[in-house]
């Protein structure tokens, strides 16, 4: 219990002394799509699995990148995909799509074109009908960026 | 009026799985990238899609300034009875466009 609270003084010393300034902006922007994906979960765990995210590893044009997310889910009634969302890390805002599907959907796959700025993580995170989180992370090379800046 | 390709087939067998692919003309502006004076272009970009079969909706997808130009969609539904079925897309300025088409289930 002492030894918890000297680590909780000790981290709080640390922010209060300049340490959040060697924090590299990879990170932070890392750390900020870890919350938009927490937001998007309401802070419920995310898994990972269940959840295929198809996308060329080597991007040659960011301004249009086929994606394709596909759940492991029978898409019945009692069990289905409620919520598709994919996320990404360096693009000016973290959220890229968020899909929403039910039982109707007879099959939970999605596909689209996104814009990638430069290369980054991307993460595809599924919402299903039992109210768990899963989730599938990619790292892309992107050669010619998307027209941001 | 921005065109629009819709796929989709015109007949299916009660519930079969059948793929729905939408494209709209619109340039997605983002809001972040300068135009030519420097300044930046404001931004304009389709923030909801949503397709409705029978007038129950089946699908939707709220769209962030990170989906491509043409905004693109592909998605699944199960062909349950003869109808339409109805995209709307959704944006910035007032943007409101919706297209039909006729599916004939057997």
């Amino acid at each position: 219990m002492k030894l918890a609270l000297q680590r909780r003084e000790l981290l709080q010393l640390g922010a209060a002394g300049g340490l959040a300034l060697l924090v590299r902006p990879a990170q932070a922007t890392a750390f900020e799509m870890q919350s938009a994906i927490a937001n998007y979960a309401s802070g419920a765990p995310v898994k990972t699995g269940k959840l295929r995210f198809d996308i060329p590893p080597l991007v040659e044009n960011g301004n249009g990148v086929p994606v394709t997310i596909s759940v492991d889910s029978p898409m019945t009634a009692a069990e289905h995909v409620t919520g598709i969302a994919v996320f990404n890390e360096r693009n000016p805002q973290r959220d890229v799509v968020r899909f929403t599907l039910g039982p109707r959907a007879g099959k939970a796959v999605v596909a689209t074109r996104i814009r990638l700025a430069t290369s980054q993580q991307l993460v595809a995170v599924a919402r299903l009908s039992d109210g768990t989180f899963w989730s599938h992370s990619v790292d892309v090379l992107v050669t010619l960026a998307a027209c941001l800046e | 009026m921005a065109r629009t390709l819709i796929t989709s087939p015109a007949t299916a067998k009660r519930g079969e799985v059948i793929e729905l692919r939408a494209l709209i003309a619109h340039p997605m502006e983002t809001g972040f990238r300068p135009g030519a004076d420097g300044l930046l272009l404001p931004r304009n970009l389709i923030t909801r899609f949503s397709c409705r079969y029978n007038g129950d909706l089946v699908f939707s997808a709220d769209l962030f300034a990170a989906v491509a130009a043409n905004p693109y969609v592909s998605f699944f539904t199960v062909a349950t009875d003869s109808g339409t079925l109805s995209f709307s897309w959704e944006g910035d300025h007032g943007f409101a466009q919706t297209e039909t088409v006729a599916l004939a289930v057997t």
